[in-house]
């Protein structure tokens, strides 16, 4: 049985200066910030870790700062241990270019959740097998809806 | 291979049972050689609606994509809020919830039955499991006040105590299901047109579910033991004695078979459930105080709390927190990230059936046309859940 702060303490070395800041969180959080053009490496090694599975990826748009971070939350099916804990895979990118090598070569499972996130964040995943519309109409042409600038409409009485 | 060979079929969206979802098929003859689930037909935008609501207000919200299963997504977004409240149910309260989750995941169960059972051509084996799920959503009721919609779990404890005779309905309820599940599987889990659709049918391998990250029965049916019940014990689970059901074989039969012998778990836990409860409060302490004492007095006496109207300016500490909960279909997901105000800054919410999704499009291909409903069914995908 490995501690959060053990597991902590093998990342960061696994990773060394890849991971410019980890955290870890009670009860089952590790945060992991990661420069953008690291982020394949990082997914790399942590898939050979052992974390088999992309659990959630989410987009959060940060208007004043002009960045949209990106998380992959991923964990273990095979390891018990690491089961245990989810890993926040964080970085950030330019709003106006929000451009990412996708990770669906390492983790197959990220291939909704990222596809997703491109139709709804407009993150664009480089090298993803299908980026297209999912959830949004396939004519959609306004900007992504979950950017913080995209007002909902709303109708009768308050319209 | 020229390019004539191949017929496009088109499913859905219109509910031939597709559900309420589009597929877009490659045939080449009788056997599917590409296929795309297209979603999005019922997507209520969840999230981005979200962020414009109170937290207290998110509880109703969320519970609409997963109507069978209201519970479960509701309980794991309480979760996840409680971690940024930094606050916790007590032991009463964390017994009541498990007891409702588990009931939930039976109703999830028969309905996910039903449906299969429909969708290979067993009327009779969806009318029984529609007209049995009743039993499980009166008990809901009697506990909840509501039969689809409970909104019961709050931050820091359940709206209502256990009722008067519930317990009585309870080993009722349990002692009938456990006859109808013989009935089922004389009628259909051992009836040979079933097995010949679903034996060795939709074949997910262990190492392929784990990849493409399948979750629930789906995945222990796979041969994963895999459930956050056991990996991360919530609520009252590390109290009670239940066993993950796994089977090795990944085909669609073996999905029916794990769900089957989950209702018999879920019964085995909602048992202890009421033998174990304690006594207690039904909210956190803290909470209770900004009850006014009259209003206080009339709930311990009739077990029914109304919420105190502060609810309303919840505001979490300002960072993030995800929790996970096993709910009937597979492991669901809420991710909050809060500035501080009492509206989340992003609320994430990712169910089981999208996180199924994949399954269809690598797992249909080499199978024959009339194999789509045995391998859908088998999945138990609920496209609204999907959606969000």
């Amino acid at each position: 049985m490995m501690s959060l702060n053990e597991l902590k303490e093998m990342i960061e070395k696994e990773l060394g200066a890849l991971a410019f800041k980890v955290d870890s969180e009670a009860p089952n959080l590790i945060i992991i910030n990661v420069e953008a053009p690291n982020l394949f490496e990082v997914a790399f090694k942590l898939n050979h870790m052992g974390f088999d599975h992309v659990k959630v990826v989410t987009g959060t748009d940060y208007p004043i700062e002009k960045k949209i971070e990106l998380v992959y939350h991923v964990s273990s099916y095979t390891n018990i241990d690491l089961a245990k804990v989810i890993i926040a895979l964080k970085i950030r990118l330019d709003k106006s270019n929000p451009k990412v090598k996708s990770l669906v070569k390492i983790w197959p499972s990220a291939e909704y959740l990222e596809r997703e996130t491109y139709d709804l964040v407009g993150i664009i995943f480089e090298d993803h097998p299908k980026l297209e519309r999912l959830l949004l109409p396939s004519d959609w042409d306004q900007i992504p809806p979950l950017w913080k600038d995209f007002k909902i409409k709303t109708e009768g009485i308050d319209a | 291979m020229s390019e004539d060979k191949f017929m496009q079929v088109l499913i859905g969206p219109q509910h031939p049972g597709s559900g309420h979802m589009r597929f877009i098929v490659k045939m080449d003859g009788d056997i599917i050689s590409e296929f795309e689930p297209d979603i999005g037909y019922v997507h209520r935008a969840v999230e981005k609606i979200a962020e414009s609501k109170r937290y207290i207000q998110i509880v109703p919200l969320v519970e609409r994509p997963i109507l069978a299963d209201t519970a479960n997504i509701n309980l794991g977004y309480i979760l996840a809020l409680e971690r940024l409240l930094g606050i916790d149910a007590p032991p009463r309260a964390q017994y009541l919830r498990t007891l409702l989750a588990e009931i939930n995941r039976i109703h999830s169960h028969l309905y996910g039955l039903g449906i299969h059972g429909i969708m290979i051509g067993s009327s009779t084996i969806f009318m029984w499991c529609f007209a049995d799920r009743e039993i499980w959503i009166e008990l809901a009721q009697e506990l909840t006040g509501a039969r689809i919609t409970y909104s019961y779990m709050i931050p820091g404890g359940v709206r209502r105590d256990l009722p008067n005779g519930f317990n009585e309905k309870l080993s009722k309820a349990i002692a009938y299901m456990e006859e109808r599940l013989k009935d089922y599987e004389k009628i259909f889990i051992n009836n040979p047109v079933v097995t010949a659709r679903l034996i060795d049918v939709g074949i997910i391998k262990k190492d392929d579910a784990i990849k493409l990250g399948i979750v629930g029965p789906n995945l222990r049916a796979s041969g994963v033991a895999y459930d956050v019940r056991k990996i991360e014990p919530y609520c009252a689970y590390p109290e009670i004695d239940f066993d993950i059901i796994v089977r090795k074989e990944g085909d669609a039969y073996s999905r029916v078979l794990v769900r089957f012998e989950e209702i018999k778990q879920s019964m085995k836990i909602v048992k202890q459930v009421v033998e174990k409860i304690p006594s207690g409060p039904i909210i956190n302490e803290s909470y209770l105080k900004l009850i006014p004492p009259k209003l206080r007095e009339k709930a311990e006496q009739t077990g029914i709390w109304k919420m105190p109207a502060i609810f309303i300016n919840l505001k979490p500490r300002k960072g993030e927190a995800i929790s996970r909960v096993e709910a009937g279909r597979g492991e669901v997901t809420h991710y909050i990230v809060s500035d501080g105000s009492p509206n989340p800054y992003r609320f994430r919410v990712v169910t089981p059936s999208f996180r199924n999704l994949i399954a269809f499009k690598y797992t249909m291909p080499g199978h024959r046309l009339a194999d789509i409903p045995a391998i859908y069914g088998s999945l138990d995908y609920f496209p609204p859940s999907a959606d969000r």
